[in-house]
C-alpha cells in the first residue's frame, strides 16, 4: 500500500502523545476555554434554526449523492471551469500536487506566494515543498500566521492555534513577526483586538503586492463551475481577489452537484463552525473573473481508496466544520498534536488511518482514541456516524501481540468446558498469588483497572458441591 | 494513463454496484417571490440569464407607511444603533404570509448583531443619511462606483472616486471609504450579498478601503439563504458580507476588524 502524506510526522501512538499533553495544564485550560465558547455558540445559533434536522438531512443525502456519483461530477466541474476560462489539473497524490502548484508558481516568475487557509495544503504539505523550489508561502489567516510563526503545528481544524493564548501569541508577534515582514509594534499588548492589528498591518503591504495566492475550497459547484471559500477575516477575499494568478487546491469530495445545493450548506456550515448565522465573508467565483488567471488542481491522495470502502466511505461527507473536535471529551483534554495529523479530533481518528492506512502504530492507536460517547455523530452537519467507523477501524486494526495471544488462549480454553472447568480450578486453587498489576505487555489493561476477583469455587463447582444450594 | 484517467478509473472501481439516494429537500426553501426568475441550473444561454434590474428593484411601494414609520431610524437621532430592537432573537419570519416590515426589522436586528452600524431611511431622506455617515467617519476621498445612484450623494460634501481607469490596490489602500448598492439581503442571516453589478463596482472596492457603506434597498431583502441562492447568478463573483471583518482565533473571541473594511454601514432604504 502506498503511504499517503498527511502534513505531519506520525511516530508515536495515539496513548503516548496523550499521556503527554494532558501533563501540559496551560493546553488544557486553553482547549477547555475555547471548545467550551464554541460549543455553547454552535448549539444556540442550531436551536434557533426550525428546521436544523431537515437540513441536516439534505446535507447528508446530497454530499452521499455526489460520491456515488463522483466521477460524473468532476468531469462535469471540469468541463464548466474550463468553459469560464480556467484551467483543471489532476494530482493522484501530494507529491503530484505539490509538483504542480511549484510548477504554476514558476512559470509566474514569482518566488512569493500568499495562502489562503486550507485543510487540503496542508495535508500535502505544500508550504515545505514549495520551499524546497525557492518560493515562500505566507499563511494569511491570523491562526495559521500564529503557527508559522511560532514554527509550530496546527492543532484544530478551524482555529489551528486554538492551543495557544493571547501572551503566547504576544510573544510569538514581538519575536518573529520582524523575521517575515514588518515587524509587530514595540509596545503590543496581549490584547486580541491589539494582536488582530498587529496582523492587519504586518499583512496588508503583503497583500497588495503578492502576484499569486494559494487557496482551498469549501465546495466547487459542478454545475456552474462556481468555487467557495467561507472566512472571516477578509484575507481569504484579499489573496483571491488581488493577485494576478490563483491556484485552488481542493479535494475532490468537495464538489456539489448544482448552485442550489449550496442553500443547504451555507446554512450548515457556519453555524456547526464558528457558531455564526452566516461567516463575515463568503467569496464565490467561475473560472477567471476580473482578469486574473485561475488553475484549479483536484487533488485524490487517498480520497479514492476511503471511497472504495462501504463503511468508511461516509467520511468523505465531512465538510472540515470542526463541530466534532469541540464536542469531544478527549479532544478537549489532549489537543490536536496528539493525533499526529493535520486531521485532529473525532474526523481526524477515522479520517487519517483511512487515508494513510493502517501501516504506523499511530495510526492504528486513533480509533481508540474515543470514548465512543456519540458527541460527535450528533453535532456532525452532515450526519456521519464517526463512533460505528470507528469500530469498523478498531476491528481492522492489526492489534498488539499480547492482545491476540491473550485472545487466542481464550479461544482455546473456551473451545472445551472440561478445559474451563480445569482452569476455573487452578484459578481458585491460586488465587492468592493473582497480583494486583499484571506483569509485562498485560499491564496496560490494569493501570487503568482493577483486576476482578478470582471466586474461590466456579459456579458449576458450587452448584455440584450443594446441589443447587439443597445441602 | 494520465492522473486525470487514474482517479476517475479508482472512483468508478471504488462504486460499482453502490446504489444511489434521493435528496429529501424538507427544510424551509425559497418563497414563492423570489423564485420568479428561475434557478440559474436551468438558465440557459449567455450571462444575462436574468432579469438586470434585480440589482435595484423599485421597492418602495411594497412597504406600508405604518410600517415605514415604525422601522425608520430617523426622527429619533442620528446615530441608528439605538433605534434597533433589543437583541432578544426574533423569530425567523414565515415565508409567504410575512409583512415587509418584519423583514426589514429582522435584517435590521442581524445587520447590527455582527456590530455594524444600520440605519433605515426612507427614500427622501437617503442623501442626507449618507452624508451624515459620510462626514461621521470623516470621510472625504470616496470610492463610486459607477451605477451609483448620483441623487444619493447630492448632499455628501466628499470627493467622489470613480474606478475609470481602475484604481490600483495602493490607491484603493489611500481612500477613505467606498458607498456601494447590493444584490440581494438576506433578513435571517444580516447578510448582503455583492454581484459587481451596477453601483458596487468590482471585488477590491469593498475589500481595500477600511469603511464600506452599502446602501440596501428594502425590496431586495430576502427572507432567508435559499431565497438568496435563487436570485443570484453564479457566472458573476459573489462576495456575501455578514457584519465587518472579524477573528475568532485567539482563545475564540471575537474581534471585529482584520483585513477587510472594519467598519461595515447599513442603509435600508424604505
Amino acid at each position: 500500500m502506498t503511504v499517503t502524506f498527511l502534513g505531519m510526522p506520525a511516530d508515536r501512538p495515539f496513548p503516548r502523545n496523550a499521556a503527554r499533553a494532558v501533563r501540559n495544564s496551560q493546553l488544557r485550560f486553553n482547549l477547555r476555554k475555547a471548545t467550551r465558547t464554541i460549543r455553547a455558540r454552535r448549539a444556540s445559533v442550531v436551536a434557533e434554526a426550525p428546521d436544523w434536522a431537515e437540513l441536516r438531512e439534505a446535507g447528508r443525502a446530497i454530499k452521499e449523492h455526489t460520491l456515488r456519483n463522483l466521477d460524473r461530477y468532476l468531469v462535469q466541474l471540469e468541463e464548466a471551469v474550463t468553459a469560464a476560462g480556467g484551467h483543471v489539473h489532476w494530482a493522484a497524490d501530494a507529491a503530484e500536487a505539490n509538483r504542480i502548484v511549484a510548477g504554476l508558481v514558476k512559470a509566474t516568475g514569482e518566488t512569493e506566494v500568499v495562502k489562503v487557509k486550507s485543510m487540503a495544503t496542508q495535508e500535502i504539505g505544500l508550504n515545505e515543498a514549495l520551499r524546497e523550489q525557492g518560493i515562500t508561502a505566507y499563511e494569511t489567516d491570523l491562526a495559521e500566521l500564529i503557527v508559522q510563526l511560532g514554527d509550530d503545528r496546527p492543532s484544530h481544524i478551524l482555529v489551528p492555534a486554538i492551543h495557544r493564548n493571547r501572551a503566547e501569541i504576544r510573544e510569538i508577534f514581538s519575536e518573529h513577526m520582524s523575521g517575515w515582514g514588518r515587524p509587530a509594534p514595540g509596545d503590543l499588548t496581549d490584547d486580541p483586538a491589539a494582536l488582530a492589528e498587529a496582523a492587519r498591518l504586518h499583512l496588508r503591504e503583503r497583500f497588495l503586492k503578492t502576484k499569486v495566492a494559494i487557496s482551498g475550497a469549501n465546495f466547487a459547484i459542478a454545475e456552474t463551475g462556481t468555487m467557495v471559500v467561507l472566512e472571516s477575516e477578509g484575507n481569504g477575499r484579499m489573496c483571491l481577489t488581488l493577485p494576478r494568478t490563483l491556484i485552488s487546491v481542493v479535494g475532490i469530495e468537495k464538489v456539489l452537484p448544482t448552485w442550489r445545493d449550496l442553500e443547504v450548506f451555507l446554512q450548515l456550515l457556519p453555524r456547526s463552525s464558528t457558531g455564526e448565522r452566516m461567516n463575515p465573508y463568503t467569496s464565490m467565483w467561475t473560472g477567471a473573473v476580473e482578469g486574473q488567471e485561475f488553475h484549479l488542481v483536484l487533488l485524490d491522495n487517498g480520497r479514492t481508496r476511503v471511497l472504495a470502502d462501504e463503511v468508511g466511505r461516509q467520511t468523505l461527507r465531512c465538510i472540515r466544520c470542526s463541530a466534532c473536535l469541540n464536542v469531544c471529551p478527549v479532544y478537549e483534554r489532549t489537543g490536536g498534536h496528539a493525533y499526529g495529523s493535520v486531521y485532529p479530533g473525532p474526523i481526524g481518528a477515522i479520517l487519517t488511518p483511512q487515508l494513510r492506512g493502517m501501516g504506523s502504530e499511530l495510526d492504528r492507536s486513533l480509533p481508540y482514541a474515543s470514548s465512543l460517547c456519540g458527541a460527535c455523530y450528533e453535532v456532525c452537519p452532515v450526519a456521519i456516524d464517526i463512533p460505528s467507523v470507528l469500530v469498523e477501524l478498531r476491528a481492522r486494526a492489526r492489534h498488539p501481540w499480547a492482545e491476540r495471544a491473550g485472545m487466542a488462549a481464550a479461544g482455546w480454553v473456551f473451545e472445551r468446558s472440561g478445559r474451563l472447568a480445569r482452569l476455573q480450578r487452578a484459578g481458585g486453587r491460586l488465587r492468592g498469588l493473582v497480583p494486583r498489576r499484571l506483569p509485562g505487555p498485560l499491564a496496560g489493561w490494569t493501570d487503568t483497572r482493577d483486576l476482578p476477583e478470582v471466586p474461590k469455587e466456579s459456579f458449576r463447582e458450587w452448584w455440584d458441591r450443594t446441589d443447587g444450594g439443597r445441602r | 494513463m494520465s492522473s486525470r484517467d487514474l482517479i476517475l478509473t479508482r472512483i468508478r472501481r471504488a462504486l460499482a454496484g453502490v446504489p444511489d439516494v434521493e435528496i429529501p429537500r424538507a427544510y424551509r426553501g425559497p418563497s414563492t417571490a423570489s423564485t420568479a426568475g428561475g434557478s440559474p441550473g436551468s438558465a440557459t444561454g449567455g450571462v444575462s440569464g436574468r432579469p438586470d434590474d434585480r440589482a435595484r428593484p423599485s421597492g418602495e411601494t411594497t412597504v406600508p407607511p405604518g410600517a415605514r414609520a415604525e422601522v425608520s431610524g430617523e426622527g429619533t437621532g442620528a446615530s441608528g444603533e439605538t433605534t434597533r430592537p433589543s437583541d432578544e432573537p426574533t423569530e425567523p419570519p414565515g415565508e409567504t404570509a410575512e409583512p415587509p416590515g418584519a423583514r426589514i426589522r429582522l435584517f435590521e436586528e442581524r445587520v447590527g448583531d455582527y456590530r455594524a452600524v444600520v440605519h433605515v431611511v426612507n427614500e427622501a431622506d437617503t442623501a442626507g443619511r449618507v452624508a451624515r455617515s459620510l462626514a461621521g467617519r470623516g470621510a472625504r476621498r470616496v470610492v463610486v462606483p459607477a451605477g451609483f445612484p448620483s441623487e444619493w450623494l447630492t448632499d455628501a460634501d466628499v470627493e467622489a472616486l470613480a474606478d475609470d481607469p481602475p484604481l490600483s490596490a495602493v490607491d484603493l489602500d489611500g481612500v477613505d471609504g467606498v458607498v456601494t448598492t447590493c444584490a440581494v439581503a438576506i433578513a435571517e442571516t444580516g447578510t448582503i450579498v455583492l454581484d459587481t453589478g451596477p453601483g458596487q463596482g468590482r471585488r477590491a472596492l469593498t475589500l481595500v478601503p477600511d469603511y464600506h457603506l452599502c446602501v440596501v434597498r428594502a425590496a431586495q431583502i430576502v427572507a432567508g439563504v435559499p431565497d438568496a441562492v435563487a436570485r443570484l447568478d453564479p457566472r458573476r463573483p459573489l462576495t456575501w458580507i455578514s457584519g465587518p471583518s472579524a477573528t475568532s482565533d485567539i482563545e475564540l473571541n471575537r474581534v471585529e476588524g482584520v483585513h477587510g473594511p472594519r467598519t461595515l454601514e447599513v442603509l435600508i432604504v424604505t
